[in-house]
């Protein structure tokens, strides 16, 4: 069984839900990376969500953009956040780690090579934004040749036939994107949501994942309520961009903020 | 406007999806591919209506000023000594280029789709300008992103755009060019879909845009073929267009695809020359990647990050080109060349010395390198530049790269 799928069915049988941080390899400074993924499976991660810097981040809001420029001012490439990973790996052999990023590092790669060196250096899967699964025989196959799941979006702008297609190509978990907007942007709606998970859940048993616009424990534990993991990302590199002059303090700023989501989460 | 016959001669780009061979497609985020389907319904309707139709060619006469002449540069052409040389002369269109061709198709568009909003990238602001015309046309309103760079040295067509009606902002992230202006619109659309059309300026961006933004484009191809048919009984020998997104190009270039017998030149920006690596010119030195939507070729550096472009004209500033370009070089339909800085410089001088007409310095890469092909030719040979845009935007530009304070 894969580690996504070993996670997501340990979660269910103790009644809880995954939480799922994102930060951005390599922000503020390739260093820290590492060690902050340690601490937020201290806080209570379930999966960590790595995001590959890239320089048009067409899909992120003001705070993950300028996380993304902070890495590429380190240059930090796929290459290294591969090497994060392998080395995260070294002392957690179970925590599912998903790279989130946009297509052209991995298309320039290649996507044999990517497939077979991710993982080799202990991912699990990949999400990449601006990949709809239209385009994404050539890539699906060398994933699941390497034992990788590919995690695709829904949107609230996707219909019932789209949902159905992506459902099928997906692996892993379906990720909902809860607003119309970039990353980070702040208008939830917990019904419309509600609405479009059940929409999803009829199409597939696959665990739904719900990210964009989750800032605090309340909207965590109101997530928490209708889906199986929730992504939260802005809030933890806004925390680490505040700390971005004093490291060592990152840590503890964006596992505090995990904690309280944890214990919300866990509450309900 | 495609052709439909079954004849696979008949060239037939792009296919249901929006690929051009392996180039295009549709690489956005899931929440704009619902919005892109209504996009591609509405354009495909509206191509086949005739109450459309007929708006946009009134629009086109009586707002634009087509149809554009085809000129003759008899005296440039005599001192080049070889080929007879037409320009093609868009520089004339209200709003001084090619731009509004295809700003009046997309707004009449959005206008019929219910929307109420318009949004653009620019880069020099001519788009931009395009743009907040036909927005205050139509009584739309309209929000351009601009970076933060090029407000600074297009300060000019920033009040220009104000002075229409238009909210300039400003794109601090990234370069703080095109490219980023570019992704701000897409984040702006992706926030405001149900009342927000975008607007794009090139033939760049996610299917259907490329073709669309084709197809509004191809009146200055149709034009020249029939016009250079009428003028001079017979097709030209060779085209000749700058590309930076490369809508000018293919808008002149799409009515000829099917004439083998017409040489193809597209002019890429060759900056400060291919060899430094400051230029803008993907076709002839970057490779294939995804940027914006479409799988074409990029400027982009070892890793896949989108590096930085440099040309004089801040129109071919942009490190993508449209994927039907990228389809073109790989087909070996159409040739692609590259013009310095320098050299489009002297194309500048020359034009408005010999014939009296000032062209835009992105024009200036085209007429540069007719001014290298012509005498190679013969007099009884043909050449079409698409003299894309008038140069009044750019004479700060050059004054500034001669020492001149004006």
């Amino acid at each position: 069984m894969s580690r996504l799928a070993a996670c997501f069915e340990k979660l269910h049988k103790s009644g809880k839900k995954a939480l799922i941080p994102y930060v951005t390899a390599g922000d503020p400074e390739p260093g820290v990376t590492v060690s902050l993924m340690h601490a937020m499976v201290a806080a209570g991660a379930n999966i960590l969500e790595l995001g590959v810097p890239f320089s048009d981040p067409m899909a992120e809001g003001p705070v993950i953009q300028r996380a993304m420029e902070r890495a590429l001012e380190h240059e930090v490439s796929l290459d290294d956040v591969l090497k994060m990973v392998q080395t995260f790996r070294q002392s957690d052999a179970d925590t599912p780690v998903v790279l989130m990023g946009y297509l052209n590092p991995v298309e320039v790669k290649g996507y044999t090579d990517f497939a077979r060196e991710a993982q080799a250096a202990g991912v699990d899967a990949v999400l990449l934004v601006d990949m709809p699964p239209e385009e994404a025989d050539d890539l699906l196959s060398a994933l699941s040749a390497h034992e990788l799941d590919m995690i695709f979006l829904v949107a609230p702008t996707t219909d019932d036939a789209r949902i159905k297609m992506i459902t099928e190509s997906g692996r892993g978990f379906i990720y909902y994107v809860s607003l119309k907007g970039v990353t980070g942007a702040g208008h939830l709606d917990i019904s419309a949501v509600k609405q479009q998970l059940a929409k999803i859940r009829l199409q597939t048993a696959l665990p739904v994942a719900v990210g964009f616009g989750i800032k605090d424990a309340e909207s965590a534990a109101s997530i928490a309520d209708v889906a199986d993991a929730v992504v939260v990302g802005s809030a933890l590199v806004r925390k680490v961009e505040e700390n971005a002059d004093s490291v060592d303090n990152i840590n503890s700023a964006v596992a505090g903020l995990l904690s309280e989501m944890r214990a919300a989460m866990d509450r309900c | 406007m495609q052709a439909t016959d079954n004849n696979s001669d008949v060239y037939q780009m792009p296919d249901g999806r929006g690929h051009f061979g392996v180039y295009g497609g549709m690489f956005v985020a899931e929440t704009l591919m619902g919005p892109l389907a209504e996009l591609r319904e509405a354009y495909e309707k509206y191509l086949q209506d005739a109450d459309f139709l007929a708006e946009l060619d009134y629009e086109l006469q009586q707002y634009v000023g087509r149809p554009s002449p085809l000129y003759f540069a008899e005296r440039w052409s005599k001192q080049l000594g070889g080929a007879r040389i037409y320009l093609k002369r868009e520089d004339l269109n209200h709003t001084g280029a090619h731009k509004i061709n295809n700003t009046v198709g997309q707004a009449l568009l959005a206008k019929r789709m219910g929307k109420t909003r318009i949004i653009a990238e620019t880069g020099a602001g001519q788009h931009g300008v395009a743009s907040a015309t036909v927005a205050a046309r139509l009584g739309l309103e309209c929000v351009v992103y601009m970076g933060a760079e090029d407000i600074q040295r297009q300060a000019m067509n920033v009040f220009r755009m104000k002075l229409l009606g238009a909210t300039v902002v400003p794109v601090e992230s990234g370069s703080r060019t095109l490219k980023d202006a570019l992704n701000e619109a897409m984040r702006d659309w992706v926030t405001n879909i149900d009342d927000t059309f975008y607007i794009i300026g090139t033939v760049a961006g996610p299917h259907p845009y490329p073709a669309m933004v084709r197809d509004f484009q191809t009146i200055i191809g149709r034009e020249a073929r029939s016009q250079i048919l009428q003028q001079e009984g017979r097709l030209p020998d060779a085209l000749v267009a700058c590309v930076g997104g490369g809508s000018n190009a293919i808008g002149l270039f799409y009515p000829f695809i099917e004439d083998k017998d017409v040489a193809i030149y597209g002019v890429e920006a060759a900056g400060d020359g291919l060899e430094t690596g400051h230029h803008a010119a993907p076709l002839c030195a970057g490779k294939p990647g995804v940027l914006h939507g479409n799988r074409t070729y990029l400027m982009e550096d070892a890793h896949g990050q989108i590096i930085h472009t440099h040309s004089i004209s801040a129109g071919l500033d942009y490190p993508g080109v449209g994927p039907e370009h990228a389809w073109l070089k790989d087909s070996g339909r159409a040739n692609y060349v590259a013009i310095d800085d320098n050299e489009a410089l002297q194309g500048f001088h020359d034009l408005t010395r010999i014939e009296g007409i000032i062209p835009a310095l992105e024009s200036s890469h085209a007429l540069a390198y007719a001014t290298k092909l012509a005498p190679t030719m013969t007099s009884e040979q043909i050449i079409i530049v698409n003299l894309s845009g008038r140069g009044d935007k750019d004479i700060h530009t050059v004054a500034e790269h001669e020492g001149i304070t004006l």
